[in-house]
């Protein structure tokens, strides 16, 4: 339970003849479970609204001695004083009529249980061990259906399973808002159901699995995979994003066949997005890299084996100007690995870990802000008005949508969306949405009403909009509204607080403090750490290329993810590089040394989530030949001769402990001023996109049930823009700038006149690849 | 002398009943404008002090409902009525309809006047067309007197054929456009009912009773019925019966009175059992004749007074049969929402089946017995209950006739001779 500002009160009630104690609106059900006392129960979901629908929860109440005339579903009723409640375990009515209902639920339940991915975990098999009769009385004819139906290519209905509680169709109403599934029909014959013309896309179904309390819905990747008997589970935490899912992985033999969210109120509550849950395919991939490969003499990558490709890497660092690039989704050890070997192993600052499009303005953001942040989901709890900038909370941070939805629902939040297209997050959120051309976002923010009450939720392409994190800081700083940055990778947080950044050291110590330097300095034993910012990613790879730096260690990026990608991958190959990957990229293409790494789910460790909050996780699978980064890293700086000692993910974490806290200055921000959006006339537009949560990210690999749900890949245009090219949806469009061109079908939507929208990485839409560009720069924008 | 007392039906006779002229030639539209200068409280005092008592079936006292609408909110409120006769038996509020629509219209200003509502509705099943156009064309009408408009406004929906849709909360929803299934209470409809609006939800013939209450006082009103059910009513006479229809009688006449004014059972042939209140009341035998029929009792000889729906079956039924029917029908309307209605209705048909049919064994009664004990007070709303009732009723009166069945090997009955057509028994 979360604590609360209000004092609660208390009320006593009195089940099964013991007294308990419990706020005010607990639900009896919810009471009783506080006693130890379980109700059976299938409709009843704590997340969810009480609905009364399966009556298994049937209980005897009396209140200050008046008695209900007949059995009351303890799911639906709050606890009043006085009240005495008798479930089954002391009421004879009670339990005949629990043990009744439970004979009506199996009346037209299949006994399928052998062949049912549920069976083994089935509440309705449990309940109706614990609840039911042993033999069933009914002896006629059990309703049949057509088996399965697909809600969509990611889950399967088999409706002769399903006991009608919607708990499905309330979890895509309520939590999701996505009411895309429905019950249908009456009777018996009652049925969930989608909508013949529209797509079940939602963003959260496999939470519908999840919930479902019998073997009606199915996952399409699991069903028939597996026995629950068979799976071995471990806690674990999701790597695709920042919002910090807890996750439990199920294995089987070596392999993941299964990721279902794990239970924490502060963080996910019980949900997770369908990309936690089900891309984890890109372990088990084809084309997994799985052997080192070094570049030999004939220019063509060859299997080597590892003191063979350590030695090659470490004869191609030592004595050479190196730097490191790390991308977002390495732990936090694996960062604290990286850091602390650019700064032991190479003798030097240049490390980044942002593989996007980026500026100096958000290092000094991440610097001075990021690294102290405390803002937190409870703050969304507690907002009077969160404003979203350059961030959309479903794409984006799952999550972080799920929490903003349900204070919308509950309290009806006041949110604020500045952004250049209305999207289908800020609808469902009923979003005051701030419509602005690429780039004009900084004016919008200064407009908004803010108190210190209010939040600013930052994406992290607000760096796309040179002065937009200033003023996000002066803002904050004017209103005292908090400031809650949102990265999309899991391993961005972590990063920073790692010192994968070419101005901090591990805990947030800037590089240029030398206290900062001699306390990281004292606890790595060594003399002295190189005492000048490094460079940042992009001026890594201009350095590269211009032969200013010799080599490079890459970790987890690929380089069509960097501006000027075709730059950057030329730049690579004119250097030396070690690339540390899971698969084949466009860096492995370049590399001179390619060592393969440990996937997640093969390795422990732990990330933080946007709020700077720990999520560790175990091995799911503990014997992987695999290694993690800092392991990799550890022997090549061996090899070097200048030791990291960090053979273990144990010993990396033990040490980020010791280093203990920063209570010295932070680094300094320096203010960038707005530049505002570039103007346009006639076929000319601004591009602005953003990824979706489902597109071509790699880690969603080898999973083509969850990519049959991503959103369409479409051009969005204002109504006079269409008007004007005379389009109308569905028509093709080609948005193109001197770099190249991209064709997709019109969507005409509510954005910006000046603006066009595109994905960012989906099918057909590689803006960063195929036109350099992502957001606020000038394109033409016409029918194709 | 006649028992009768016709207020409601006391012009259905007369060729042009319906229309407004005819209407307004009886009195018409003279008690709402006599209610509207009334103070809104004054006319609930008025409809508390005459007894009215709903009568969609439950009889709750119609000026109490009204009062509970919290006054002075600065919300919107509603009225709507329930115009959704479904049940089987059940046939006082479309010939109503038929016949005095207009009534309905006056009783919904009146209503709507002391509940502070701005606009009502009407919600009516949707296979009834010919009531609808009567009832659409007196509401026009009623617009273009000038009765309707004027900052009050009365909607027509019509329903698209669920039983379901006769339970108030079910009605709501379907009213609001969603599916119709009956929605957790509480919330009340009287705080948060349509659109989560305070909603007063009544039954036509409450509503149809208002006007005569209001011009003829709540003495007059108070002068009819029993102790506890006052006033008069409609009772609905069908099955088995000479002369078939409804009869407007002040409450507590027994169902011996009724059928002596209605020719009596028809001839050559003798009561069997029968329903107070349609086919979701438990069933009556001839040893109910001298019933009171009013809601106590009713209630006391262990039924229902119900819709007041009195279907009249003679010894050429077949109980089980009946049953049946009945049965399948809940089955058919049951909307799926619980457990105990959806599975146990689906259940219970399969069962009576194969007793119709002679198979089974007398430990199926009791088997069947035990699951209407498990359906009854277990499921979400009163149609699972209602299922029921026809059954345990009816093994409690006739036992003997379904174990017939099963040492028979089938219906010991030729069904033929129960059908009413003409020339049906040739």
């Amino acid at each position: 339970m979360t604590t609360t500002d209000v004092a609660v009160e208390l009320i006593t009630v009195v089940i099964d003849g013991f007294e308990v104690n419990v706020p005010k609106g607990t639900l009896v059900i919810r009471a009783a479970e506080q006693l130890g006392i379980q109700i059976p129960r299938f409709c009843d979901h704590p997340l969810l609204d009480p609905v009364g629908a399966c009556r298994q929860c049937l209980v005897d109440i009396e209140i200050n001695g008046r008695a209900f005339p007949k059995p009351q579903a303890s799911c639906t009723i709050p606890v009043e004083p006085g009240m005495i409640v008798k479930t089954q375990l002391t009421s004879p009515v009670a339990d005949k009529a629990q043990k009744g209902v439970m004979e009506l639920l199996l009346v037209n339940h299949p006994l399928d249980c052998p062949v049912c991915d549920k069976g083994g975990e089935c509440p309705l098999q449990n309940q109706a061990m614990s609840t039911g009769h042993a033999e069933s009385r009914f002896e006629g004819t059990k309703r049949t259906f057509e088996k399965p139906v697909a809600i969509s290519s990611q889950v399967l209905l088999d409706r002769e399973r399903c006991v009608l509680c919607a708990r499905c169709t309330r979890f895509s109403d309520q939590i999701a808002s996505d009411p895309f599934i429905t019950l249908n029909h009456r009777g018996a014959l009652q049925q969930v159901g989608i909508y013949e013309n529209q797509p079940f896309e939602s963003y959260f179904s496999g939470n519908a699995v999840q919930i479902c309390p019998v073997g009606a819905l199915t996952g399409s990747s699991y069903r028939f995979r597996a026995r629950p008997f068979d799976l071995v589970s471990t806690p674990s935490a999701c790597e695709h994003c920042a919002s910090g899912c807890d996750m439990r992985t199920d294995v089987r033999r070596s392999k993941t066949l299964r990721r279902l969210a794990g239970d924490d109120a502060t963080v996910n509550e019980e949900w997770n997005c369908d990309k936690g849950r089900w891309a984890f395919k890109y372990v088990t991939a084809v084309d997994r890299l799985t052997t080192p490969l070094v570049r030999g003499a004939d220019g063509v990558l060859a299997p080597a084996s590892w003191p063979e490709a350590i030695a090659a890497a470490a004869a191609g660092l030592k004595g050479k100007r190196s730097a490191v690039l790390v991308g977002g989704r390495a732990t936090v050890e694996d960062a604290y690995g990286y850091s602390k070997f650019a700064r032991i192993a190479l003798g030097t600052n240049d490390i980044d870990f942002r593989a996007r499009v980026t500026s100096d303005e958000e290092r000094d953001f991440i610097s001075s802000k990021v690294v102290s942040s405390t803002t937190t989901y409870a703050d969304i709890d507690k907002a009077d008005h969160v404003a979203l900038v350059s961030f959309e909370p479903e794409e984006e941070s799952p999550i972080v949508f799920l929490r903003l939805n349900k204070q919308v629902r509950k309290r009806a939040l006041k949110v604020s969306s500045i952004s250049t297209k209305l999207s289908i997050a800020s609808e469902k959120l009923n979003a005051n949405f701030a419509k602005v051309a690429p780039g004009a976002e900084a004016a919008a923010l200064t407009a908004l009403e803010l108190t210190n009450k209010s939040v600013i939720l930052v994406g992290e392409r607000a760096s796309e909009t040179p002065g937009l994190l200033s003023t996000v800081i002066s803002v904050s700083e004017k209103t005292g509204a908090k400031i809650g940055w949102i990265p999309r990778r899991a391993g961005e947080r972590g990063a920073v607080e790692a010192g994968a950044l070419a101005t901090l050291l591990p805990g947030g110590r800037p590089v240029e403090d030398a206290a900062a330097r001699v306390d990281i300095a004292a606890v790595w034993g060594v003399q002295s750490l190189p005492s000048t910012a490094g460079r940042s990613t992009s001026e890594i790879i201009k350095a590269l290329s211009t032969g200013e730096l010799d080599s490079v260690v890459v970790g987890g990026v690929d380089a069509l993810d960097l501006p000027h990608s075709k730059d950057a991958i030329a730049a690579l190959k004119k250097s030396f590089v070690v690339s540390l990957e899971i698969a084949p990229s466009s860096v492995t293409e370049v590399a001179d040394v390619v060592l393969p790494v440990a996937a997640v789910t093969e390795k422990s460790g732990s990330f933080l989530n946007w709020e700077g909050r720990a999520r560790a996780f175990a091995a799911a699978v503990n014997d992987s030949f695999n290694r993690s980064d800092l392991r990799i890293l550890s022997m090549i700086a061996d090899e070097i001769g200048e030791s990291i000692m960090l053979g273990t993910v144990t010993q990396a974490a033990r040490e980020i402990s010791s280093l203990g806290t920063w209570d010295g200055a932070r680094a300094t921000f320096k203010s960038v001023s707005t530049s505002g959006a570039h103007s346009v006339n006639g076929d000319q537009a601004l591009l602005t996109s953003w990824r979706r949560l489902l597109d071509l990210g790699t880690l969603q690999k080898g999973e083509d049930n969850l990519a049959g749900t991503s959103r369409k890949s479409v051009a969005v245009i204002s109504a006079s823009r269409a008007e004007k090219l005379g389009v109308k949806n569905g028509d093709a469009l080609r948005i193109s700038n001197e770099v190249g061109s991209i064709t997709l079908p019109a969507l005409v939507e509510a954005i910006h006149d000046d603006a066009v929208w595109i994905p960012r990485n989906s099918r057909g839409t590689q803006p960063l690849i195929s036109l350099n560009s992502v957001h606020g720069d000038v394109v033409s924008v016409v029918k194709a | 002398m006649t028992k009768l007392t016709p207020v409601l039906s006391a012009h259905w006779d007369e060729k042009d009943s319906f229309t407004i002229q005819a209407y307004k030639r009886h009195g018409g539209y003279k008690a709402s404008e006599k209610a509207l200068a009334m103070d809104p409280d004054a006319v609930i005092q008025l409809i508390k002090d005459s007894g009215l008592r709903g009568r969609g079936g439950a009889g709750f006292p119609t000026g109490m409902k009204w009062g509970f609408i919290p006054q002075g909110d600065d919300k919107d409120h509603y009225l709507v009525v329930n115009a959704d006769e479904s049940e089987p038996g059940t046939c006082k509020d479309m010939p109503l309809l038929m016949a005095n629509p207009h009534v309905l219209v006056e009783g919904c200003i009146i209503a709507s006047h002391a509940i502070r509502a701005k606009r009502a509705f009407i919600y009516i099943r949707g296979e009834v067309t010919h009531v609808v156009r009567r009832l659409n064309q007196a509401i026009e009408d009623a617009y273009k007197a000038g009765h309707l408009g004027n900052g009050f406004d009365l909607v027509l929906h019509v329903g698209a054929g669920a039983y379901i849709c006769g339970e108030e909360t079910a009605l709501l929803d379907s009213l609001e456009g969603f599916r119709g299934q009956p929605r957790l209470r509480p919330p009340f409809p009287a705080i948060a009912g349509l659109y989560a609006r305070p909603t007063v939800v009544n039954n036509v013939e409450s509503i149809a009773s208002v006007p005569a209450i209001i011009a003829n006082g709540a003495e007059w009103y108070q002068s009819m019925g029993t102790e506890k059910s006052k006033g008069a009513t409609l009772y609905s006479l069908s099955g088995h019966v000479k002369n078939p229809g409804q009869f407007e009688a002040p409450l507590g006449i027994t169902l011996r009175e009724i059928l002596e004014l209605a020719g009596g059972v028809r001839s050559g042939h003798k009561l069997k059992f029968w329903t107070p209140g349609g086919s979701s009341t438990p069933i009556f035998t001839d040893a109910h004749l001298d019933t009171p029929l009013d809601y106590e009792g009713v209630s006391a000889a262990g039924s229902m007074l119900g819709t007041k729906a009195l279907q009249i079956f003679d010894e050429t039924t077949c109980v089980v049969r009946a049953v049946l029917r009945w049965t399948e029908f809940y089955k058919h309307e049951s909307c799926g929402k619980c457990t105990p209605c959806r599975e146990g209705t689906w259940w219970l048909v399969q069962i009576l089946r194969d007793l119709e049919d002679g198979r089974g064994t007398e430990a199926d009664l009791e088997k069947l017995l035990d699951l209407c004990d498990n359906i009854m007070g277990r499921s979400f709303c009163a149609l699972g209950d209602g299922a029921t009732s026809p059954i345990t009723s009816s093994i409690k009166h006739f036992r003997d006739e379904y174990i017939a069945h099963l040492t028979n090997g089938g219906c010991p009955f030729d069904s033929a001779k129960s059908t009413l057509f003409e020339g049906a028994n040739a």
